[in-house]
Formats: C-alpha cells, structure tokens, sequence
C-alpha cells in the first residue's frame, strides 16, 4: 500500500507528469488547480508563466510547458445559466462537451459544433477552435460562441463576443490559449428533436468519387466525413487514370424518430501501453483491407445514436497507448479548394509509398467560411487527417515531404494535432500570426508558443 | 416533487451528488453552508442541469447546536425531507494536529460532533415526519487509527459508531441510515495527495455510487467497492503485523 493513498499529513509540491494525448513526451509540470472563478484571479496573479491545461486531449504541444507551470482548469466546471427558450448555455470553461450533451440532449438542446471526441473542455475547444463532421453546415465551435470571459495574467477580465471587443474574440477563438485563462463562455446550443441520426455510408474507390460524394452530400447532409486508407492511394491507377484511394464516405442528419438504439455503455480500456506499437506495415494493410470489406458490406442507411457517430472512440479509454512507448504524431493539414484534390492524391501518394500512417484516417471537406479565428485552423478546402507512430528521423523524413505539399497550395497544420511543424509552415499557414501577436497576454507561455513563436 | 436537504453542500462529493438528484429533475434542493458566494454558485449550476429544479441556500453555523437545531426545524417547517446528506469535513494535516491542540479540537469538531449534531437533528425530524433517508459521509480511514491520520479517523469513528446506534433506534421505522465510507476521492480535499502521485478514485464516480446506496437505503457503502476488501484486511491485520507498517 502507498503511504500517499491512505496518508492524510505529508503535504508536498510534488510536480506531475504530464502527457499530451500523442504521448510524445512526459515532462515534470507544476500543477495548480483554478477551482472557482471567485479564486482563478488572484491564482494566475500569483504566478505567472503558465498556460490554461483541460482534458489533455490534445495531442502536441499547445497545452504542455514542460518544467513550468499548467493551470488546470478541470475543477471550473459549473453551469451558470441555461435559458430553455433560446437555448443559450452560459457555463464555465471547464465543463466537459460530454456533460453539456449529457445534460441537453434529454431537453432538445445539443451543441452546435462538436469535435470527434467529447472528453475535452468548453475552454479548450474555443481555444483551439475545434470542428466536428458538420463544418460545410454550420462553422466551428467558434461560431456557436456568443460571449467569453478572459482573465489576463494581470488580474484584468476582458468580455468580449462576435459583435463586442471582437478583436480580442477572434483572437482568442483559436488563440491556444495565449490570450489569457478563458473562465466563461456562453454557448448557442441547437434544438434536436432527439438523440438519433439518420446515417448512410457508401463506399468509394477513387479521389473523385470522395470529391463527388462530398459535394453532392453537402446541400442535403448535415454531417459528412470519410474514412480513408491511407495505403490505398496514389500506387496504382485504374483503368480511367484516376487515382484510386478507396473509403468509405460517412453523411449523417438529425433524425425525428422517437426511438432508436441506445449508445454502447461498454467501455473498455487498453490496459497498458505495448513495448513496441500495434500499428505497423503488416497490421495497417491487414486492419484497412479488413475495415474497407466490412465497411463495404455493411453500407447503406441506418438509424445511430449521436455518440457513437460523433465519438466513434470515447468507450476505448486509452486508445493514445496502442502506439506504444514512443507515442504518435497526427498529421492534420487542410488543403485549399483549388489545389484539394491533386495534393490530396500527392499526400497519399508519399503516405503509401513509405508505408506509414493509420487505420484511424480522415477525410473530409470544409464549407465555404472562413473562421472567425485569427488563428483558427478550419478553411474553405479539404481536411485529411491521420496518425503516424513515432519512429524518429524516418518519419520526420515523410512529413518534410507532406509540409512542402501542404506549404505550396498555401494550406496549413492544425495546432491542436501539431508537436513538430516548423515555425515557416506556421508562419505561412497562418497569415494573421503577426497581428495576433498584440492579444498575447505577456504571463502566458506553452510549448507550443515558445516553438512556433520564439517565445 | 422530490425534496432533498444537503448540508455542507459546497463540498465536492455533495456538489456531483446534487448534480445527480438535478439532472432527474423534478426536485427541491436546501443546500447548508458557510460561504453563500460559494453556494451561490452551485446552486445556479444546478438550476441549469435540470427540468424543474428549484435550488434554496442557506448559511449557517456548524459546530452551534442551537443553530443547528434551528436551521433543521426551519428546513423541516418548509415540508418533510425525502433524502438528507450530511457531507461537510475537512482532511487535517496530522503532524500539525499532533503539535496544536487547537487544530486537532478543531479538526474532531468539524468531522465528528458537528455531522453528529446535524445528523441527529435530522433523523428525529425524519421519525416525526414517518419516512426519510438520512446519510452521512464518513471514511475509510474510520476503520482503524493509523499514525498517518487518526485524528481524523478518530472523528470519522465516532461517525460510525453514532450511525450504527442511529440505525438500532430507527430499525423498524421508514427512516433509513447510510454511512458512506468513500476511498481517497479526487477532490480539492485531497489535492495534495494526488500531487504525491496517489490514486485517486474519480468524484463522479463516487456520487454515483452514493446516490445509488441512498436510494436503496443501504446501510453501509465503501466506494469504490474494492475499499471494503483492503479495509477488511487493514482492520484484522496482528498489531505485530500492523505496527511495522507505515500507513
């Protein structure tokens, strides 16, 4: 038995081994918990040098300092208001997207834009602007975003909105936090008649049937998304020309039925991190053929709960660890419209030539709106997305490669996936870096921030 | 309408049970406290997670026992209470109690007579009123003294002994008793052990169980479950055994 575990006495400031969701590295933090937002001032105040850290569900570096010191904003995790006729939610940053569906779905109400998991903060996820599988529909988690309270390092709170000090609100959605320590916001919820959704998916075999797919789905489709293997593309061609990459195309819509089928409850763990990663050349190729039949055996329509269409992978807990002991990098680049599908086929391309990537691979394409963001990842073109098990120089070798595809359409990385893009790509990925520089509150610094932005 | 009584309500195993009892809707919450800013704050957090969920605050003293008396028969005035949860404690640093006698006075009051006095004032109005389910949050660490925290073993021992006599007098009656005794739990309470590098068991998951043993009017509750095994072990162990150990 440990002594701190049934101990009551031996009050230490330890520091804590934090991880981010790739598991790149664990360095010793110093965490200190904001517990009310009474109390969050005189923290921040009392100490300086930190940054706002929620779930850890991103996976580089933007909510890590290493040696340093991580406000953890887990414990502001209360709703303030709720007002059942407008559906708008005032609540703190902390809340968890899970407890806000958990709560209004059962009253009609559900966020508007939500990410792939929802085991992540409200604050996190105006930080780093998050997007869910309806982006082409209604934006990002931005733009369901109607107020926020900022707390600024030297005690000064800053509200601001869409139509108020709307500078400081663009550069604080998709700001990683370096604006300040966001304490509120208030969130435009949708009404939904229920928890189901009326889903189809449908197997393709090239690039252009995706291209087509996607743009045939955005009109009638609320939520669209593709699967992709990654091995499949850019190797051979078909008889056409075309380039073959096949996936299976995923659209889903908010369905009136009074009654569907319940969520998985089961959730299951991976036990342990492997010494070596379970993804590798042989089980990829297996796994992805595996998946695309099966895929392609079970398409067509069907009635899904919105948790498992919305968050395919929350009931396995710990799923980061089966990358094994070296952790993984997700490679996440949006491609601007013109240039999307000729680089999306060089990008897979360079991907299935060295064998590399994912079982867990996305493709999807961005509606036509640019984000209210300064530093806002979504764009008008089209998003892959992809992991990569750490494998060293190798590996750093490969994303050189896909950079200078991403960096010649003039597409960009998205920081809350990014431990590793060269501070050029940033630069030139993210036009507006320059003006966001004058909202950065001087008390707050990441990993991130001090690799992309020198300090 | 359901109506429930918390007292000591900004503690965060009461706040995620109230969040529990709001989220079902269609209840009436007296939450007691000392800092109504604090509670305040809960209490609006709740009106927002749940249909029909009228939330009351009240600040009051508790180690009075005139003003604990009085706030009980107020509450119990408003109308009969279905489910009450005495939650308030605090975690004393034990080598300061051993060195200040006002820090251990402090620390037995707080988490021992005061929970006492509450729970007694309740379980009696509960009788008059013929039904009810009375709980109180006790610890683990009342099962047996051990050097790292028997003062407030102590205070959670007297605890278990005043809930068993309580559930003697009540046996036969539509009032149920029920000790919690919950493992170390992630809350602000026990920030510094979990810095130590502790397991700590999940605060949601513990209201859960909580909930869920008041609701059948069990009569005693370990949470996590596994607690019941290590304490079992714990209280049986030789005092040759015991005494070597630096627990």
């Amino acid at each position: 038995m440990r002594r701190g575990v049934l101990g009551g006495g031996g009050i230490g400031a330890a520091m804590v081994r934090v991880n981010a969701w790739g598991r790149l590295s664990s360095a010793q933090h110093r965490v200190v918990s904001l517990t009310g937002r009474a109390g969050a001032a005189a923290t921040v105040q009392e100490e300086r040098g930190g940054i706002s850290h929620g779930m850890g569900r991103s996976y580089g570096d933007v909510a890590l300092n290493s040696g340093g010191l991580l406000w953890s904003t887990r414990g502001l995790d209360r709703f303030v208001d709720f007002d059942t006729v407008t559906g708008r939610l005032v609540c703190e940053a902390g809340v968890q997207l899970r407890d806000i569906q958990r709560v209004f779905v059962p009253r009609g109400w559900m966020l508007a834009a939500s990410p792939g998991t929802q085991i992540v903060t409200v604050g996190g996820a105006i930080a780093n602007d998050v997007h869910g599988k309806n982006h082409h529909a209604i934006g990002s988690f931005g733009d369901h975003v109607k107020r926020l309270v900022l707390l600024r390092t030297d005690g000064e709170l800053i509200e601001c909105g869409p139509d108020d000090r709307s500078d400081w609100f663009a550069a604080t959605v998709g700001g990683i936090g370096l604006t300040g320590v966001i304490l509120l916001a208030e969130l435009q919820l949708r009404p939904v008649a229920g928890p189901w959704l009326n889903t189809e998916s449908i197997p393709y075999g090239t690039l252009d049937e995706f291209f087509d797919l996607s743009s045939r789905s955005e009109a009638d489709w609320e939520y669209t998304v593709s699967w992709i293997d990654c091995l499949s593309g850019g190797i051979r061609k078909g008889d056409s020309g075309r380039t073959k990459a096949r996936g299976i195309f995923m659209r889903g819509n908010h369905a009136t039925a009074a009654e569907g089928p319940p969520p998985n409850e089961n959730s299951r763990r991976v036990p342990f991190t492997p010494p070596i990663p379970l993804v590798n050349k042989l089980s990829l190729r297996a796994f992805n053929t595996a998946y695309y039949w099966l895929g392609r055996w079970r398409a067509g329509a069907s009635l899904q709960h919105y948790q498992p269409f919305f968050y395919p992978l929350d009931n396995l807990h710990d799923w980061n660890r089966i990358y094994g002991p070296r952790g993984f990098y997700q490679y996440q680049c949006v491609i601007p419209d013109a240039a999307g599908p000729d680089a999306i086929q060089a990008l897979l391309g360079e991907i299935g030539r060295a064998g590399r990537g994912s079982f867990l691979a996305v493709l999807k394409t961005f509606g036509d709106r640019p984000s209210f963001g300064m530093l806002s990842f979504p764009r008008p073109g089209v998003t892959l997305a992809l992991d990569f098990a750490n494998s060293g120089a190798e590996l750093e070798r490969l994303f050189g490669r896909l950079d200078a595809i991403v960096a010649e359409t003039g597409g960009r990385l998205y920081l809350a996936k990014d431990a590793r893009m060269p501070r050029a790509l940033f630069e030139s990925g993210y036009p507006c870096h320059a003006e966001f520089r004058a909202f950065r509150d001087p008390g707050i610094t990441s990993e991130m921030s001090r690799r992309l932005m020198g300090d | 309408m359901k109506r429930i009584l918390i007292v000591g309500a900004t503690s965060s195993m009461a706040e995620h049970c109230a969040r529990l009892w709001a989220e079902e809707g269609q209840v009436r919450l007296v939450l007691v406290g000392r800092q109504l800013e604090r509670l305040s704050a809960i209490a609006d957090d709740l009106r927002a997670r749940g249909r029909d969920v009228e939330v009351l605050t009240r600040v009051s003293l508790f180690e009075d026992p005139g003003a604990i008396q009085g706030l009980v028969d107020s509450v119990f005035r408003e109308g009969a209470i279905d489910i009450a949860l005495v939650a308030h404690g605090n975690l004393p640093d034990q080598p300061s109690c051993q060195s200040d006698l006002n820090l251990t006075a402090q620390a037995l009051s707080v988490n021992g007579t005061s929970p006492v006095l509450f729970a007694e004032a309740i379980a009696s109005a509960m009788q008059r009123a013929g039904r009810g389910a009375l709980a109180l949050i006790g610890s683990v660490a009342g099962d047996r003294g051990r050097k790292s925290n028997y003062v407030y073993g102590a205070a959670k021992g007297l605890v278990e002994r005043y809930v068993e006599g309580l559930q003697h007098r009540l046996a036969g009656t539509a009032v149920t008793v029920t000790l919690i005794k919950p493992g170390p739990t992630d809350t602000p309470m026990t920030a510094h052990l979990k810095q130590g590098g502790a397991k700590l068991a999940e605060v949601d998951a513990v209201a859960r169980d909580i909930v869920k043993a008041i609701a059948r009017g069990q009569p005693v509750l370990y949470t996590p479950s596994k607690w019941k095994l290590i304490m079992a072990v714990i209280r049986n162990l030789p005092r040759a055994v015991f005494h070597r150990m630096n627990i």
